[in-house]
C-alpha cells in the first residue's frame, strides 16, 4: 500500500540525508530495516501512536540547533569508579574513554563489527527491534537499526567488578547522532551500566538487550541537561527465565524526549522493572511510551513513572500491559503521576491493560495533582521555609520512582541532580 | 508567653464556625492541658496557633512572647518557639528524618539570625537525644515517618521538639497509639524539657499522660469554647464522671 504523501516525502527526504554503513556481518540487518522504514515511512502527527507527541523534528532531515550547554559541573557519576566510554556528538572518542578490558564482559565498537564477517551480535541487532515493530510501529528505531554511525556492543559473561559508563556529550550545536548498542547477558551474569549526558543536538538512541535465563542487568540513564535538546530513544529487552532487567531514567530539560521501552518476558519467573523521573520547566516535552508484554508464567513487571511540569511544561505516558494466552500468574503493575505546579502545565496519559490470561494480577494508575499540602504545612511547622519545603515534598513526590534504583550512590546523586535543579528555580 | 484572646474561627471554604470565643494564657514554665469532647475545637486551635491553611480568624488574636502570631507565616511562627506534634505526624517518601531535622533546626537558627548547627555538632546532639527516646540509628535514616509504627511516629514527634527548643510545645494527643513503655519515654521527653522559659499546652483524652506529665492547670473545651478552668482534679473529674455533668453545669 502506498504511504500519503506527506509521509513518503518526509521519509524519503530523511532517507536521502543519511548514508548506509557498509560491510561487515550486520550490512543485512541494516538493509532489512531501511525496507522496514520505506514500508511504514516515519511517523508523523496523525499517527495514534504519536497523537501526544509532535515527531516533526524527529524527522525532519536536519537536526535543529541546540545550543551547547556548560553547568560548570562535574558529570554525573564522575566519582564512581566505573569503566567510561565516551560519544562526542555520537562519535567514540577513544582517547576521552578507559581501556575497555574487564573481567566478566566484552566491550566492542558496533562501528568496528563492519569489518567482521562473524559476529554474535548478529542474532541480535535489528532481531529485537524488529520484533517490536508489531503490534505497534516504531519506525524511528529501524531508521537507528538502519544507519546508526556507532555505539557499543557489550557481552556480559560474568560479574564485572565496577558499571559500564556510556557517557554522552554534546560539543556542537547542530550534531546528529544516531547511537545502537547491543547487550548480551548470559545465564548468572550480572551487570550495571550507566549512561549521561546530552548527546547530540539530535539523539536517535536504540539499546539491544538480551538476557538470558537467570541473568540480570541494571541500567540508570541520566539525559543531559541542555535545553533545546531532542532525544528519541528506544530500549527492546527480552527476558529469558529467572532474569532481571531494571532500568530507571532521568530527565531533567530538553525540548523534546521521547522515551520508548519494549519489554518481552520469554522465560516462566523474570522481573522487569521500567522506572523514570523527569522534570520540567517551561519549553519542555517529555514522552514515556512503554510497552511490556508477558508471555510467561509468574512474570513481575512494574512501570513507575513521575513527572514534575511548570511554566506550561507537558509530560506524556503512554503504557501499556499485554498479557498473553497462558501467561499465568502475572504480577503487572503500572503508575504514572505527574506533579503539576502551575496550570498551564499539562499530563496526558493512556494506561492500557489487554489481558488474555485468567489468573493475573495487574493494576494500573495515573493522577495529577499538586503539592501534598499536609506534607507541605508539617515541614513549614518546623520551620523549613516555604520554598525549601516545597522542594522537599517534590522529592517526596519523585521517590517512588528513584526508589527503583538498586544502588544507594547511584540513587543519591540522581536526588542531588534532581535537588539541585529544584533549588534553581527558587 | 502564650496569650490567646475571644478567638474566633471558621472554616474558609465553608461557612462553619469552629472556635468561638477562645480565652487562654499560658505563662512561662507552666504546663496547660486542654481536654474535651470529640469534634469541640481542640486540634483546630493547635492549627490556627500553628498557621495550618484552611482556617478563617475572624476575631480575636494570639501572641506568643508579645507577638502577635495569627499574621504569621508557619515558618515564622516555628522560629519564634511555636511547636506543634501532630495529632497524625505526617509521611514524606524520600526525605531522610536526619536530613530533615538538620534542614529544620539550620533554618530556625538561620531564621533567628544565629549561627548553623556544623553536621558533626549536630550529628551528636541528635544521636544523644534519639537514645534516650529509644529512637535507633535506622529511623534516623529512614524517610521521614514512612513505615514508622504509630508509637514511632510520636516518638519522632518529641525527638523534632527536643532538637528544636521551642518556647511553646503544643502536643495534640500524642498519647495516643502509645503503649504504656513509649508513654513514660515521651513524657520523660516532654519533662526533660519543661523549665521556666519554656510553656506547654497538653492535648489529651485520658488521664493516663497527665499522671506522667503533671499539669498546673487544665481547661476543658466544648463548641469552640473554654467552659471550664481547674487544677490536676478537673482531669481526675473527666476520667471518672465524663463530660456530661460538666456540660450540663455551664449549659
Ligand atoms: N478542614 C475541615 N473541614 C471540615 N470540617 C472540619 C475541618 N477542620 C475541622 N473541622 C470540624 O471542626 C470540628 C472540630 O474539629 P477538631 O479536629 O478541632 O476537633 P477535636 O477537638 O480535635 O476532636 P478530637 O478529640 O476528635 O481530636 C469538627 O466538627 C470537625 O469535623
Ligand atoms: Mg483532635
Amino acid at each position: 500500500m502506498a504511504l500519503p504523501e506527506l509521509k513518503q516525502t518526509t521519509t524519503e527526504a530523511r532517507l536521502a540525508s543519511l548514508s548506509l554503513p557498509t560491510g561487515g556481518c550486520l550490512e543485512g540487518a541494516r538493509r532489512a530495516a531501511i525496507s522496514r522504514v520505506q514500508t511504514t515511512g516515519l511517523p508523523d502527527r496523525r499517527d495514534e501512536y504519536w497523537k501526544y507527541t509532535r515527531p516533526d523534528t524527529f524527522t525532519a532531515a536536519e537536526a535543529p540547533k541546540a545550543a551547547v550547554f556548560d553547568s560548570g559541573e562535574e558529570p554525573m557519576f564522575d566519582s564512581f569508579d566505573r569503566i567510561k566510554i565516551v560519544f562526542v556528538d555520537g562519535v567514540f572518542d577513544p582517547a576521552a574513554s578507559d581501556d575497555l578490558t574487564l573481567e566478566g564482559v566484552s566491550i566492542e565498537r558496533l562501528a568496528d563489527l563492519a569489518a567482521k564477517d562473524i559476529h554474535w551480535s548478529k542474532d541480535i541487532y535489528g532481531v529485537l527491534e524488529a520484533r517490536g515493530q508489531s503490534p505497534v510501529e516504531r519506525p524511528l528505531a529501524a531508521l537507528n537499526t538502519g544507519y546508526a554511525t556507532d555505539g557499543v556492543v557489550i557481552h556480559v559473561t560474568g560479574r564485572p567488578s565496577k558499571p559500564i559508563n556510556l557517557v554522552y556529550r554534546h560539543q556542537n550545536d547542530s550534531s546528529d547522532a544516531i547511537l545502537h548498542h547491543v547487550v548480551k547477558v548470559d545465564s548468572g551474569a550480572e551487570a550495571t551500566l550507566l549512561e549521561n549526558g546530552p548527546a547530540a543536538s539530535r539523539f536517535n538512541h536504540v539499546m539491544e538487550i538480551d538476557i538470558a535465563d537467570t541473568g540480570a542487568l541494571h541500567l540508570v540513564r541520566a539525559q543531559g541537561r541542555d535545553h533545546e535538546l531532542r532525544t528519541a530513544t528506544h530500549l527492546f529487552a527480552r527476558l529469558g527465565r529467572e532474569s532481571v532487567f531494571k532500568s530507571f531514567t532521568l530527565t531533567v530539560n530538553g525540548v523534546l524526549t521521547r522515551n520508548e521501552a519494549v519489554i518481552e518476558f520469554l522465560g516462566d519467573d523474570a522481573i522487569a522493572h521500567v522506572a523514570g523521573a523527569c522534570v520540567g520547566d517551561g519549553d519542555f516535552h517529555h514522552d514515556d511510551t512503554v510497552f511490556v508484554t508477558h508471555d510467561a508464567v509468574n512474570c513481575e513487571s512494574r512501570q513507575v513513572f513521575k513527572k514534575v511540569l511548570r511554566n506550561g511544561a507537558t509530560g506524556v505516558f503512554q503504557g501499556k500491559i499485554l498479557v498473553k494466552e497462558g501467561a499465568q500468574k502475572t504480577d503487572g503493575y503500572q503508575i504514572s503521576q505527574s506533579l503539576l505546579l502551575d496550570d498551564d502545565s499539562q499530563f496526558l496519559a493512556k494506561p492500557e491493560l489487554e489481558i488474555y490470561a485468567d489468573d493475573v494480577a495487574c493494576s494500573h494508575g495515573s493522577t495529577s495533582g499538586a503539592i501534598d499540602e499536609d506534607g507541605l504545612f508539617y515541614l513549614r511547622s518546623r520551620g523549613v521555609p516555604e520554598a525549601e519545603a516545597t522542594d522537599l515534598m517534590t522529592l517526596a513526590f519523585l521517590a517512588e520512582a528513584v526508589e527503583e534504583i538498586d544502588g544507594a550512590d547511584i540513587a543519591a546523586s540522581i536526588n542531588d541532580r534532581l535537588y539541585g535543579w529544584l533549588a534553581r528555580r527558587r | 508567653m502564650l496569650e490567646i484572646k475571644n478567638l474566633h474561627v471558621k472554616l474558609e471554604e465553608e461557612d462553619k464556625q469552629i472556635l468561638k470565643g477562645v480565652n487562654l494564657t499560658v505563662e512561662a514554665g507552666k504546663v496547660h492541658a486542654i481536654m474535651g469532647p470529640n469534634g469541640s475545637g481542640k486540634s483546630t486551635l493547635s492549627y490556627v496557633l500553628s498557621g495550618k491553611d484552611g482556617y478563617e480568624v475572624t476575631e480575636g488574636s494570639a501572641t506568643l512572647a508579645g507577638e502577635e502570631l495569627l499574621e504569621l507565616e508557619p515558618e515564622e511562627r516555628a522560629a519564634l518557639g511555636v511547636f506543634l506534634a501532630f495529632q497524625y505526624p505526617v509521611e514524606i517518601p524520600g526525605v531522610g528524618n536526619m536530613t530533615f531535622l538538620r534542614t529544620a533546626v539550620n533554618a530556625q537558627r538561620k531564621a533567628r539570625g544565629e549561627e548553623e548547627l556544623s553536621a558533626s555538632d549536630f550529628l551528636k546532639v541528635v544521636r544523644e537525644k534519639a537514645k534516650t527516646l529509644k529512637i535507633d540509628a535506622d529511623m534516623l535514616k529512614r524517610p521521614v515517618n514512612v513505615g514508622f509504627s504509630g508509637g514511632e511516629k510520636k516518638r519522632n514527634e518529641i525527638l523534632q521538639m527536643a532538637m528544636l527548643e521551642p518556647k511553646m510545645c503544643i502536643l495534640d494527643e500524642t498519647d495516643s497509639g502509645l503503649d504504656v513503655d513509649a508513654m513514660k519515654l515521651v513524657a520523660d521527653g516532654v519533662n526533660a524539657l519543661r523549665d521556666e522559659g519554656r510553656g506547654f499546652l497538653v492535648i489529651t483524652h485520658y488521664q493516663r499522660l497527665l499522671d506522667h506529665i503533671k499539669p498546673d492547670v487544665v481547661h476543658i473545651m466544648a463548641d469552640g469554647r473554654i467552659i471550664k478552668t481547674g487544677g490536676p482534679e478537673l482531669a481526675l473529674e473527666v476520667e471518672n464522671n465524663g463530660y456530661a455533668d460538666i456540660l450540663a453545669e455551664v449549659a
